[in-house]
């Protein structure tokens, strides 16, 4: 178990990189506290594999170190970094058995086979693979699979950090609520570092404590799941995190407020930063039904069962809003209601406006 | 609920009398043959199994069995684990990926009676590249129409020359489908390089190795071709494998029956190993 620090790290595939754009990862700086279970959210394609392979040692970083425990192990190869990667396809050794499979990591490092068999026996438990450890790892399930790539890293008592490549990417639905489960139930047994890598944001909020979003190689916002909805730090954080996502309305910006075709919109605070292209973002659950406000055409009314989702369209630009009850008609001329408080102006994708006092 | 139709025997059909034609038809008249006697005039005579117990109790079929059956292991022995190493050495991206392939490919291409006399010329003391240099410059006293040993290798270098790069190829295919997670979570384990070997690659190639060494078992085991115009068979008969025996039997005394009869137990070897050996592969598949 460790502390694990990214310090200044950059990465291109390229040899000679020559801007900011041949970067896959651009200047990445993290701290990944002792035991705790965090997740890497984003798109495909935004450099979160990359960053998991630097961590894992699979790939050198073009710039930066990676540290764990305040010890620099960046030239170090993957098994001298004592962890463990569990990858999107489950990967097993197809002649051995459950159990080989388990000990495998163990005896490669030569330890000695009573302590072996008591690991076995231990991860065996806790993955519920005790009664199919006599059979051939190739004739099981994906889900029985995958759960033998995360015990060949549970069964090594020093690893550092246990990765999670979208390990429930071939897993059946409704397993894969079952598995997710029992991982956060192993990281409450064992405490171990655990980093999970994901594009889908259910898996990423359930599952971490903190969650690191990122988008084309850029870290946008790192915080707890509850941070990440309440207050996102970019717009794409916002649209990207929650259902349907975070609404966008482009806004001008004078006198330190904001209006949106001519109606000044209240907000939680000051604006404090300005950019090129501003814009307003609420979320579509601050969103209400009423008599005043920013006036809209229904376009869609949606009941999803918990709650209606309404879809309006106000001077061109679709808003949605999440209410409880008494939908309006579609086709209605209605006025979206903004609370306030929860009522940001974003300049150039970044927040600018300071946070109310709570 | 799944209807039975029988329409389905008629789109087999076309492939059924083209099978009976090229194959069945052919083989029906040498089961003809190989029951009965001829003195030539297209007359015939039944001889029951008699042809058969002769072929069976021959010293000679035994003698080129024997011969037959040692070419076959020995090939096998050298090409199946050097086209296995070749495939592990080759590169598995870039620009040399191709040129490999095509200098894999290039014997393959080569027709089998060019490739015989090929290495014949090749091998000549007087004037061939390899026998003039092992004779004049390394000193060493080869003779492959007057040596069987040397006869014997030549036969078998040639064809791992020839037939190591189908090996090489199918191994190849093998290799490149295994995903790169399974090299990195070897790694992470700490896996040696044998062990990669043993458990990742070795596994992942199981089937094409299966395939290419009844590939390579039955081509070997019925061989023609390159020995014939290599050797011819000599020096004596050391190098007469069972289709060259065969062949003399049947073209060169005109024994048709016991030479159909050889064909068949011939057949039914060949038929029964490639069985054996493929059913004992794949039996713990799912």
């Amino acid at each position: 178990m460790a502390e694990i620090r990214l310090d200044r790290l950059r990465h291109s595939y390229l040899a000679n990189p020559a801007g900011e754009a041949d970067y896959a990862l651009k200047e990445i700086n993290l701290t990944w506290q002792d035991g705790g279970a965090f997740a890497l959210l984003g798109p495909s394609g935004c450099g979160k594999t990359t960053l998991l392979n630097i961590i894992s040692g699979l790939v050198t970083p073009s710039d930066g170190q990676v540290l764990f425990d305040g010890q620099d192990v960046t030239p170090l190869p993957p098994d001298r970094r004592n962890i463990a990667q569990v990858f999107q396809f489950p990967v097993i050794y197809d002649t051995m058995t459950v159990h080989d499979n388990l000990a495998f990591p163990l005896r490669n490092r030569g330890v000695a086979p009573d302590r072996v068999e008591t690991r076995i026996t231990e991860i065996a438990r806790m993955l519920e693979l005790e009664d199919q450890l006599g059979t051939r790892a190739a004739n099981l399930t994906p889900d029985a699979k995958q759960k033998i790539s995360m015990g060949r890293g549970l069964v090594r008592d020093d690893v550092n950090v246990i990765m999670f490549d979208e390990p429930l990417t071939v897993i059946d639905p409704e397993l894969k609520w079952k598995l997710r489960s029992k991982l956060k139930e192993l990281h409450q047994q064992i405490a171990v570092t655990m980093i999970y890598v994901t594009h889908d944001q259910t898996e990423a909020l359930t599952f971490a404590d903190q969650v690191v979003v990122m988008q084309d190689g850029v870290i946008v916002q790192m915080g707890t799941p509850v941070e990440l909805f309440d207050r996102p730090q970019h717009t794409f954080v916002g649209h990207f995190i929650g259902s349907p996502g975070m609404n966008l309305l482009p806004c001008e910006v004078s006198d330190g407020g904001a209006t949106f075709h001519g109606q000044p919109v209240a907000l939680e605070g000051p604006i404090i930063r300005n950019g090129g292209d501003t814009q307003i973002g609420i979320r579509p659950e601050h969103v209400g039904i009423g008599p005043h406000g920013i006036p809209a055409t229904v376009r869609k009314v949606a009941d999803v069962g918990r709650h209606i989702v309404v879809e309006a369209d106000a001077a061109g630009t679709s808003v949605n809003a999440i209410i409880d009850r008494d939908p309006p008609e579609r086709g209605a001329q209605v006025h979206l209601a903004f609370d306030p408080a929860r009522t940001r102006v974003y300049a150039d994708g970044w927040i600018a406006t300071e946070e109310a006092d709570p | 609920m799944k209807t039975e139709n029988q329409r389905a025997w008629f789109f087999v059909l076309p492939v059924l009398v083209l099978v009976a034609f090229n194959a069945l038809v052919p083989l029906m008249t040498v089961v003809n043959y190989s029951v009965q006697e001829t003195f030539g005039n297209n007359q015939f005579f039944w001889a029951g199994l008699r042809w058969f117990e002769e072929i069976l109790r021959s010293e000679r079929f035994h003698a080129a069995l024997g011969r037959q059956l040692l070419f076959t292991v020995t090939i096998l022995i050298i090409e199946i684990p050097l086209g296995v190493a070749i495939a592990l050495a080759m590169p598995r991206r870039g620009f040399w990926v191709p040129v490999c392939l095509v200098l894999m490919a290039l014997p393959l291409l080569i027709p089998w009676n060019v490739v015989g006399a090929m290495w014949n010329i090749f091998t000549l003391p007087d004037i061939g590249l390899l026998g003039w240099t092992l004779n004049n410059v390394l000193g060493i006293d080869y003779n492959m129409t007057q040596s069987p040993v040397a006869a014997w290798i030549t036969v078998i270098v040639m064809d791992v020359w020839h037939w190591t790069s189908l090996v090489v190829l199918l191994a190849y295919a093998g290799l490149i489908s295994i995903p790169e997670a399974y090299y990195q979570a070897a790694k992470i384990d700490g896996a040696s390089n044998w062990s990669v070997f043993r458990y990742i690659q070795l596994p992942k190639m199981k089937r094409v190795l299966t395939i290419a060494i009844l590939l390579r078992f039955m081509d070997s085991f019925n061989i023609y071709t390159e020995p014939f115009t290599l050797t011819g068979g000599g020096p004596g008969n050391s190098t007469t494998l069972l289709s060259i025996d065969l062949v003399k039997i049947a073209l060169g005394q005109f024994d048709l029956g016991p030479a159909a009869a050889m064909s068949l137990i011939y057949f039914a070897i060949t038929l029964a190993v490639s069985w054996l050996f493929y059913t004992l592969m794949t039996r713990d598949e799912p």
